[in-house]
């Protein structure tokens, strides 16, 4: 129940009555209070340190079956009652060009207050207590000769969302993430060269409080990143041949953010995205039939507290869908996509499996990744074992560069530092390596996952989508893997 | 209620306006000196999809952003709450960053106020177009995809922007401007096509003469047949030229090179390009957009970057360029007026790139070319190798076999993996320049490029 706490009630009220009575069919807002810390250091001192907060409201309507959407900043009564006013007019603009009316799954009415765990709340820490931490990270990377560049980072949000329906839905939700990560940058000669921890591009992210920066161990790894951001230099290149890769978990993360859980947005597959994003390879007669990985491949879309504290993790969705677990590959065969109220009917499901999301209070919600990730493997297994097991390949680790095509069918991703396997053992670092392929013909490779100690719920903060583009935080569950028959090194085929 | 009967929002942030907000946060804040900006933005878009439109949004919102300056320290805070007491909050809150850190002894005062070159980019036809005018756009557009049987998605936005700062030292910098843009795709059996428009003003876009070379596009690249992955010569058309630029212009930021991860460091001056490149930042070139004033109301000069294919310069932040002055001072570094809003790690970048053309059509280059792959757009390119600048990506939307001088179909998408140094080294034939708009960079004036041993490393299936 809401409770005595009636925040944002009466603007939603006010926006949601004049709707209706403009000729809306259907209408929902979402007022939102979001609070942004950033903190960062570069080569011993503070680099951005700033504090963002923004307060607004969204009001999405359906007029003559088509979508109208209006958000404003300026909360007086004429002010949202305009927003309101235009969200119907643009809804009839919809309407001069549609082939169909709209048709939306039902969904229940909710009533609900929801926080997401957290235990220190990180905009209750001093930020001369993030610089400290970062600049002692920053102090250990620059006691590595050879490192030429130190950035160190933190970011922190607290987001308060109350979605009201026309339905008789309002759902008041607060959800905390928080990130931390640093990287050594080394300059020599004719080369750049970098190490990235715990991650690439910011670090790790979840939906916790500070509690997640005092789990990363920061300080403990900052000098072994240093100095393999400095042995990278006097490292072989990592050779062009077909072979086996195994991949660390915070890329194979990555791995599946790009082809598995972009192209199971049932958006992209009927075409909402053709524009801009692109489609999917996986057509909906794909669904149930398609051999997409080995059986040892098991993904699933997962939006519930009970796979973690993921960036994807909520209790409703910006539609107002109870958070879910679907399927998406079992035992190598595709059986789900992720949906909306919308599309839901278009692979026969009468109700949305729960992945409607909007980046802010100013921008429309749409379909998007949850927690996307593949489940452990059973047996016992550590990253350790997998290299002991394998004769010859590339050990990967953490990710410098992306790219898929528009179908998600052909990929190419770079990783900061590679490790040559002999006989079972790591016999040396290797740098730049790559690897390129196609998605399904990967995914049917891979014959060996980690289990559930070697498993991380990862966070991909900058999740890119829609017009106007949107940013949106994503979780991918991993262990290290192995794929066979892996055309690796190709990015550097050009030669020098 | 007709749509048509809505007039559409109008910005109501004019200058006056604005230094009566600004002058409201500067008294508020208790700092030994303040900053102050003020962003407001009007903007709306109609997507549409299968031949129908699908989304359709507008926002409005003023945001305010403080930054303090505390003995020798600095740091901002950012709000839309523009009553009294956000504006109060967020003067204190900014100050409260500033205290909680050590002293920079790098740190600069604010500026003095500034003069700035008369820029006019503020389109009353553009700021009035309203939701049925957007849809009629778009009923243009899906027209020409009907008639020839086509499936089209794409968008038509509008937008008005006002931008106005202030500091303690009396500097005040005010700038405004619309935009307008048209994007499309065309797509047909087992191909497609695409284009798009960006301009200040309506008036110079056509998005149904977008849709129609977009459609023809889609037409002449059916059926499309696979090539081997290789060196080929490329006729990039301006979109694709300018996606893939826009990842070297960071490097010409004076903090990249002081911090060695341009890949400029140790390049200065020297022949790293053909001697046909020539490249400017313009923000005052009448194909562009944007302030004449940076992220701290230092005005933008124009600055010529490339010059025969030598990097001639760099652009500066006033910070960069007094770290320059102290570290180099041979160098003869200056304010250029390309700094981020402070305080940041990253510097200065010119964003209002002006690449020099020449006079030879797209049809000529096709004609000059036995073999080689016409590009109409890329897609996904990330850097794999930050010092040769290794980009990879894909082609998309129009891709082109030519044979003996003409273009004789379709051909499927590649990957490529290219050095955009050398890139710049192998240009053969440049168009003339225009204002092009792609979805990898912002927008930039750029020709048509033939490039010869473009590389080419995977085909992927469609």
């Amino acid at each position: 129940m809401p409770g005595k706490d009636r925040w944002g009630r009466d603007w939603a009220g006010w926006a949601l009555d004049t709707a209706v009575q403009r000729g809306a069919s259907y209408a929902d807002v979402r007022i939102i209070s979001e609070r942004h810390r950033a903190v960062s250091t570069k080569n011993g001192k503070a680099g951005t340190v700033a504090d963002n907060e923004t307060l607004g409201l969204g009001i999405r309507v359906i007029v003559d079956g088509a979508w109208g959407f209006a958000a404003t900043d300026r909360l007086a009564r004429t002010s949202i009652d305009r927003a309101a006013v235009h969200a119907v007019a643009i809804a009839r603009a919809s309407a001069q060009v549609r082939r169909q009316p709209l048709r939306l799954a039902p969904v229940d009415a909710y009533q609900a207050v929801w926080h997401s765990p957290c235990e220190q709340d990180p905009f209750a820490i001093p930020v001369d207590r993030n610089l400290e931490l970062l600049l002692a990270v920053d102090r250990e990377l620059r006691s590595v000769s050879g490192v030429t560049l130190a950035e160190a980072e933190m970011d922190f949000r607290r987001i308060r969302q109350l979605f009201v329906s026309s339905i008789g839905s309002e759902i008041d939700q607060t959800r905390v993430l928080s990130g931390a990560g640093y990287a050594a940058t080394s300059f020599s000669e004719s080369e750049i060269q970098r190490r990235s921890y715990p991650n690439s591009f910011g670090g790790q992210f979840q939906l916790r409080g500070y509690e997640l920066i005092d789990s990363l161990r920061l300080l403990d790894n900052a000098r072994r990143v240093g100095e393999e951001a400095v042995a990278l230099h006097q490292a072989p290149q990592c050779p062009q041949l077909t072979g086996t890769v195994i991949l660390d978990s915070s890329q194979l993360g990555l791995q599946i953010h790009e082809s598995i859980g972009h192209p199971i947005e049932l958006d992209r597959v009927l075409g909402a995205e053709a524009n801009f994003a692109g489609m999917s390879f996986l057509t909906l007669d794909q669904l149930g039939s398609l051999r997409y990985g080995s059986n040892l491949v098991n993904v699933v879309a997962d939006a519930t507290l009970d796979h973690g504290p993921g960036l994807g993790t909520f209790a409703f969705d910006d539609e107002g869908v109870p958070a879910q677990r679907t399927d998406i590959i079992r035992e190598g065969r595709f059986v789900g996509y992720i949906s909306s109220r919308e599309t839901a009917h278009a692979i026969g499901q009468t109700r949305s499996n729960g992945c409607m999301r909007a980046e802010s209070w100013n921008r429309i919600p749409l379909i998007r990744m949850t927690n996307i990730s593949i489940l452990p493997g059973e047996a016992p297994l550590g990253l350790e074992d997998l290299i002991a097991d394998t004769a010859d390949g590339v050990y990967m680790e953490t990710n410098r560069s992306w790219s898929i095509d528009d179908k998600r069918y052909h990929f190419q991703f770079g990783c900061e530092a590679g490790w040559e396997i002999r006989g079972g053992k790591r016999v040396r670092l290797l740098k730049n390596p790559s690897y390129s392929g196609i998605t399904t013909e990967f995914w049917n490779s891979m014959d060996a996952i980690c289990s559930r100690d070697h498993w991380t719920l990862w966070g991909t903060p900058n999740c890119g989508k829609g017009q106007p583009q949107q940013t949106m935080g994503t979780g991918h569950g991993a262990a290290p893997a192995r794929f066979r028959n892996v055309k690796i090194g190709g990015a550097y085929a050009a030669g020098s | 209620m007709p749509a048509e009967h809505l007039a559409a929002p109008q910005l109501d942030l004019d200058r006056a306006r604005a230094r009566e907000i600004l002058a409201q946060a500067l008294a508020a804040s208790r700092a030994d000196a303040t900053e102050v900006t003020l962003h407001a933005a009007i903007s709306a878009l109609t997507r549409f999809a299968n031949n129908a439109i699908h989304q359709n949004v507008a926002e409005e919102q003023t945001v305010l952003s403080v930054r303090a300056i505390w003995q020798g320290r600095t740091a901002r805070a950012t709000t839309n709450r523009l009553d009294a007491e956000g504006i109060s909050a967020a003067a204190d809150r900014a100050l409260e960053l500033a205290r909680l850190q050590a002293p920079d002894p790098d740190l600069l005062p604010l500026p003095e106020p500034q003069s700035y070159p008369s820029v006019a980019r503020s389109i009353a036809a553009t700021a009035a177009l309203s939701p049925a005018d957007r849809a009629d756009f778009v009923r243009q557009m899906v027209a020409v995809a009907d008639a020839a049987g086509m499936t089209t998605a794409g968008v038509m936005a509008n937008s008005q922007t006002a931008f106005a700062m202030a500091n303690s030292r009396g500097l005040e910098a005010f700038h405004q401007e619309t935009s307008a843009e048209y994007s499309v795709t065309m797509l047909a059996a087992n191909s497609s096509g695409w284009a798009k428009g960006n301009s200040p003003d309506i008036a110079a876009l056509d998005p149904a003469a977008g849709a129609r070379a977009a459609c023809e596009k889609a037409q002449a690249s059916a059926n499309p047949v696979e090539w081997a992955p290789g060196k080929y010569t490329v006729i990039l058309e301006p979109a694709a030229v300018l996606d893939l630029l826009g990842f070297l212009f960071w490097d010409f930021g004076g903090l990249s090179v002081l911090d060695q991860r341009s890949c400029l460091t140790g390049r200065l001056g020297q022949q790293l390009f053909g001697r046909n490149i020539q490249v400017t930042d313009d923000v005052s070139h009448p194909l562009q957009s944007g302030a004449p004033f940076d992220g701290e109301g230092m005005p933008r000069l124009r600055v010529p970057l490339v010059e025969d294919g030598v990097v001639k310069n760099l652009v500066y932040a006033r910070p960069t360029a007094a770290r320059m002055q102290r570290e180099q001072p041979a160098a003869g570094a200056r304010p250029t007026g390309h700094g981020f809003p402070l305080p940041n790690e990253y510097g200065e970048a010119p964003l209002n790139i002006v690449v020099a053309g020449g006079d030879v059509s797209t049809q000529e280059m096709i004609a000059s070319t036995p073999k080689g792959i016409l590009v109409t757009r890329l897609w996904y390119i990330r850097e794999v190798d930050p010092y040769r600048k290794i980009l990879t990506g894909m082609t998309r939307d129009g891709t082109f076999r030519i044979e003996n001088g003409r273009i004789a179909g379709g051909i499927r998408n590649f990957r490529f993996n290219q050095s955009v140094i050398e890139l710049l080294q192998n240009v053969e034939l440049l168009g003339p320049s225009v204002r092009a708009s792609g979805e990898e960079s912002f927008d930039m004036v750029v020709p048509a490029l033939k490039v010869r041993d473009f590389h080419f490393t995977e085909v992927t299936k469609f």
